[in-house]
């Protein structure tokens, strides 16, 4: 990614901070049992490539999960 | 910060100066069990808020662990300390929205994200203490790839300098402050968040704004 991409963010439409820790918790279990989850929670993608701290929360929490299973 | 809650002393433990221990046993009890024990009353319930609590406090470890890098200057009796308060905080806030978990995930995974954040704000905000948050400053030529190849260094200038016009002419002097910190700035946004005595997701909507205006003046 460029340095002008990753100032600018993602292109498409993305969920908000506050959806995105609404919907967190759902998107790791899918992601954890392999389903899809961005074709469940559309936005969420693009929304964790744009913000670095929900990023770091989606990190910790599948990371977090999956060292339990 | 004091601990919202009084008896969760009762959990703290002394512990030696090193970093949090993330390799705690995970709880025994299912998370339908624990889920189950929640919603009941008297010695049950009390059970299952202290299992919670241990949860919580598991994933306050592992939040502060896997990021020590950030925190290396930090004393580990105060790094579980940091872990004790986002577990707190965290038992505050499941407990208070327990009616609203709907079963869409496994209740631990649900839980868990409380910790993450509670302990993953305290992380940031502690690492940047002391540091200065740059907020009207830019580091426009400190942007350019190194070592690239020499057209593409003339292409990502020129862009750069579009940007930099554009996010004077463009942007209100709010979201101008905000991209500036956030996006070229690099500050955390928990960390601008306390600093201008706003939320996350205020400043992510600033931020998000800034970003559309600023690709379309640029046609991206």
């Amino acid at each position: 990614m460029s340095v002008v991409d990753r100032i600018l963010g993602p292109a498409g439409p993305e969920v908000s901070c506050e959806e995105c820790f609404e919907l967190l918790d759902r998107y790791v279990d899918l992601e954890l049992t392999g389903a899809d989850p961005d074709a469940a929670i559309p936005g969420m993608s693009a929304h964790l490539e744009g913000c670095p701290a929900c990023r770091e929360d989606h990190e910790s929490l599948r990371d977090l999960v999956s060292s339990e299973s | 910060m004091p601990s919202p809650l009084a008896p969760g002393r009762d959990y703290a433990r002394p512990v030696p100066d090193r970093a949090p221990d993330a390799s705690v046993e995970s709880p025994g009890a299912s998370p339908e069990a624990l889920l189950a024990g929640l919603r009941a009353e008297g010695h049950a319930r009390d059970r299952a808020i202290s299992e919670l609590h241990a949860l919580l406090l598991r994933a306050a470890r592992f939040e502060l662990n896997r990021r020590r890098a950030a925190l290396a200057h930090v004393r580990g009796e105060e790094l579980e300390d940091l872990a004790t308060q986002a577990a707190d905080d965290a038992l505050m806030a499941v407990l208070a929205k327990l009616d609203e978990f709907r079963g869409e995930s496994r209740f631990t995974t649900w839980a868990y994200k409380f910790a993450l954040l509670e302990a993953g704000v305290r992380l940031r905000r502690r690492a940047w203490q002391n540091r200065e948050v740059v907020i009207d400053g830019e580091r426009w030529e400190e942007l350019a790839d190194p070592g690239g190849e020499v057209h593409r260094a003339l292409e990502q200038a020129e862009v750069l300098d579009r940007l930099r016009a554009a996010v004077d002419e463009v942007l209100t002097a709010h979201q101008r402050r905000v991209f500036i910190a956030l996006a070229l700035n690099e500050v955390p946004i928990d960390v601008l968040a306390e600093r201008l005595h706003t939320t996350r997701g205020a400043l992510y909507k600033a931020l998000h704004d800034a970003r559309r205006r600023l690709r379309k003046e640029l046609g991206r």
